[in-house]
């Protein structure tokens, strides 16, 4: 008897030979998909950057079933998801929340992959794929911040959308065709709306490119060499136990923010319905927004200031290049590691400056904050690749250091 | 060299953050709420004082649209005390024969605008549009603060100041020049449960109460979140000491 198969066991064989479905899912983060075993807890922010997506999904749906699109009904129809839906309160602050706490992890994410030289040669491809992912996050996230269709929403989209008008010739075309109008309304909301749900999905979908890409060569590590397949563990169980714990560490900050302090990260301002006849005294959109918008602004020709923005995002599909230094690690590169730490906190005061309004000392702030973003990547990247004497580094990943002679 | 480096950019920093100080404007009246903090709950018999000064003083300019009468059971009444506070209320409507009438207000009614429509409300009030108040301490900085600051922060204008016509001062409104006149003053209200009408009782109840009207789910937010917090807390401790132990075995090969 018990050499016979149970008749789950057979189910179960007869899908795998015509479905591998189990076996795919094993390969891709189970027990057939080896990683190095001496990742730090940077690396659960991919995990969480997952989990984040997922929870901004499913909320995302449930929001959807109760909100309408339409300017004179979207701010009521949020209310009545506030105060009449069942646990709406809830899904409304978790998705709102969320999308704050999706970029928390997510620039946690780009930071390790910067210090780490993750974007270098074998892995540009899925460096790429991250930064689409980057940008399609920042456009859904935009979109969302419309749909209450407060002060901030009317505004921020009114201020963003204008920014394409900086285009010559074509430029005010393009800001029409945007609008579906002369100005920010009901068709606009309508079509925000609508690519707000659809972007989520073509995230997915990039994050199924971006996990293939990771598995190709697999994933760096802090030391930043090729792993030895003897230093190399199973994902599941030794990374699968790492990303549980990871995730409930951050859960803890997660829903202390949604249940206590929910509008901390908000503007009251979008508690005001929209009014196209009021403009609100300072515009800012949200907090994570702020390092580029303060770019956007650090400049004072219109059309180089939106260069500039976009350059800022664009110059990173560069970087496998503009990075010269063939050491992954910063832990080897000690002046590459300075200058990493005040790129860190130049831009925790891009942020600042992108709060404040563009005059005096924080315009002059923004602007020698922007000059350092730009330099990083285009100047210090490629100089400190030449001049730069990284320490040793070890032979394998079991391997201690050698110490450098004295 | 790299400590200068730093120091540098920590200078940067901090010069950063002195500039953000310098600029705040007249603080807020700050009070202890019963709502604050994490475990914070509203004090039922506040939210009905504060309900009768909505009713008595700022119901006559002031809509609060994202309220209902049936909402009110969360202050403590019940159900026919419900039903017969808003049956004071009149609402149109249109009968079987397509006539014009009106009819008494039921706890799915919600308070209505005292103005048939906003040109008739900023005809009656110099121009200014009294704003609707369910949100109104989520839609300002400082919250509920804000509004007892503001019910408390009327004096008269500075020497040199210029009033517009019709505006009054108030040192913690945007601008200072607001279009509301004073309306709390001690004695302004007779509580029905014999409570001190003082100014300063007055704008905290009616301050507590809006900030009910803007956040109900308040105390069900607070209570799911203990909840919440205790059950993930022992998701993590678990999940952690589960990864100690699969993770042991490394060490043992």
């Amino acid at each position: 008897m018990s050499t016979e198969k149970s008749v789950w066991r057979r189910a179960y064989e007869w899908h795998e030979q015509r479905l591998p479905i189990v076996s795919f899912l094993d390969h891709s983060i189970g027990t057939k998909y080896p990683a190095p075993k001496n990742l730090n807890y940077f690396w659960n922010f991919g995990s969480l950057a997952l989990f984040m997506l997922a929870v901004m999904i499913l909320t995302g749906i449930f929001l959807a079933m109760n909100y309408t699109a339409h300017k004179d009904m979207a701010f009521d129809s949020v209310e009545r998801i506030m105060r009449d839906v069942n646990f709406g309160w809830l899904i409304r602050y978790m998705h709102a929340n969320g999308a704050s706490f999706f970029f928390i992890v997510v620039y946690v994410h780009i930071f390790r992959g910067l210090y780490y030289g993750s974007y270098k040669a074998p892995r540009e491809v899925l460096w790429w794929i991250g930064i689409l992912i980057f940008l399609a996050m920042m456009a859904t996230a935009f979109m969302g911040y419309v749909l209450p269709w407060g002060q901030m929403s009317f505004w921020g989209a009114t201020v963003i959308t204008n920014l394409f008008s900086a285009i010559p010739v074509i430029g005010d075309p393009i800001v029409t065709f945007l609008w579906g109008g002369f100005s920010v309304d009901n068709p606009t909301l309508n079509r925000f709306f609508s690519l707000h749900y659809l972007l989520p999905f073509v995230i997915a979908a990039l994050v199924f490119l971006h996990i293939w890409a990771l598995h190709i060569p697999g994933s760096n590590n802090p030391l930043g060499i090729e792993a030895a397949p003897a230093d190399k563990i199973p994902f599941h169980p030794y990374y699968t136990s790492k990303d549980a714990f990871g995730l409930g560490f951050f859960m803890l900050f997660y829903f202390a923010v949604v249940f206590w302090a929910p509008n901390a990260m908000g503007h009251p301002d979008n508690y005001i319905p929209a009014n196209p006849l009021v403009t609100p005294p300072h515009i800012v959109p949200e907090w994570y927004f702020l390092p580029f918008y303060a770019i956007l602004r650090a400049i004072p020709d219109k059309l180089l200031g939106v260069v500039a923005m976009f350059g800022a995002i664009l110059v990173l599909f560069v970087i496998p290049w503009l990075d010269t230094s063939r050491v992954r690690s910063a832990s080897f590169r000690p002046w590459f590691r300075v200058f990493f730490w005040l790129f860190v906190i130049n831009a925790v005061v891009l942020t600042w400056c992108g709060a404040q309004l563009p005059e005096g000392l924080p315009l002059i702030q923004g602007r020698i904050a922007t000059i350092y973003y730009f330099v990083f990547f285009l100047v210090i990247m490629p100089v400190l690749g030449w001049i730069e004497t990284p320490k040793p580094l070890p032979a394998s990943i079991s391997t201690p250091v050698l110490k450098p002679a004295e | 060299m790299k400590k200068i480096v730093l120091a540098a950019a920590a200078a940067f920093t901090l010069t950063s953050t002195a500039a953000l100080a310098a600029e705040a404007g007249p603080e807020l009246l700050k009070r202890q709420w019963t709502f604050d903090g994490a475990t914070g709950k509203f004090d039922k018999l506040q939210l009905q004082r504060g309900l009768q000064v909505y009713r008595e003083v700022c119901a006559s300019c002031h809509s609060l649209k994202y309220v209902a009468f049936r909402n009110l059971t969360a202050l403590g009444y019940s159900e026919d005390q419900v039903k017969a506070l808003a049956a004071e209320y009149e609402f149109k409507a249109i009968d079987e024969e397509g006539s014009d009438v009106t009819r008494k207000g039921t706890p799915a009614d919600h308070f209505p605008n005292p103005y048939p429509n906003d040109n008739f409300a900023r005809a009656s009030n110099n121009g200014a549009l009294p704003p609707d108040l369910s949100l109104m301490t989520k839609a300002r900085v400082g919250g509920p603060n804000y509004v007892y600051s503001l019910m408390q922060g009327y004096e008269d204008p500075p020497p040199g100041t210029e009033l517009l016509a019709g505006m009054n001062y108030n040192k913690y409104f945007p601008g200072h020049q607001i279009g509301m006149p004073k309306q709390i003053s001690d004695d302004q209200v007779t509580y029905a449960d014999g409570t001190k009408a003082s100014a300063e009782q007055i704008s905290a109840d009616i301050s507590a109460f809006l900030h009910w009207a803007a956040e109900p789910k308040l105390e069900a937010r607070h209570a799911t979140g203990f909840r919440v917090m205790i059950y993930v807390l022992i998701f993590t401790i678990l999940a952690y000491l589960l990864k100690r132990k699969i993770w042991a075995r490394l060490e043992k090969k």
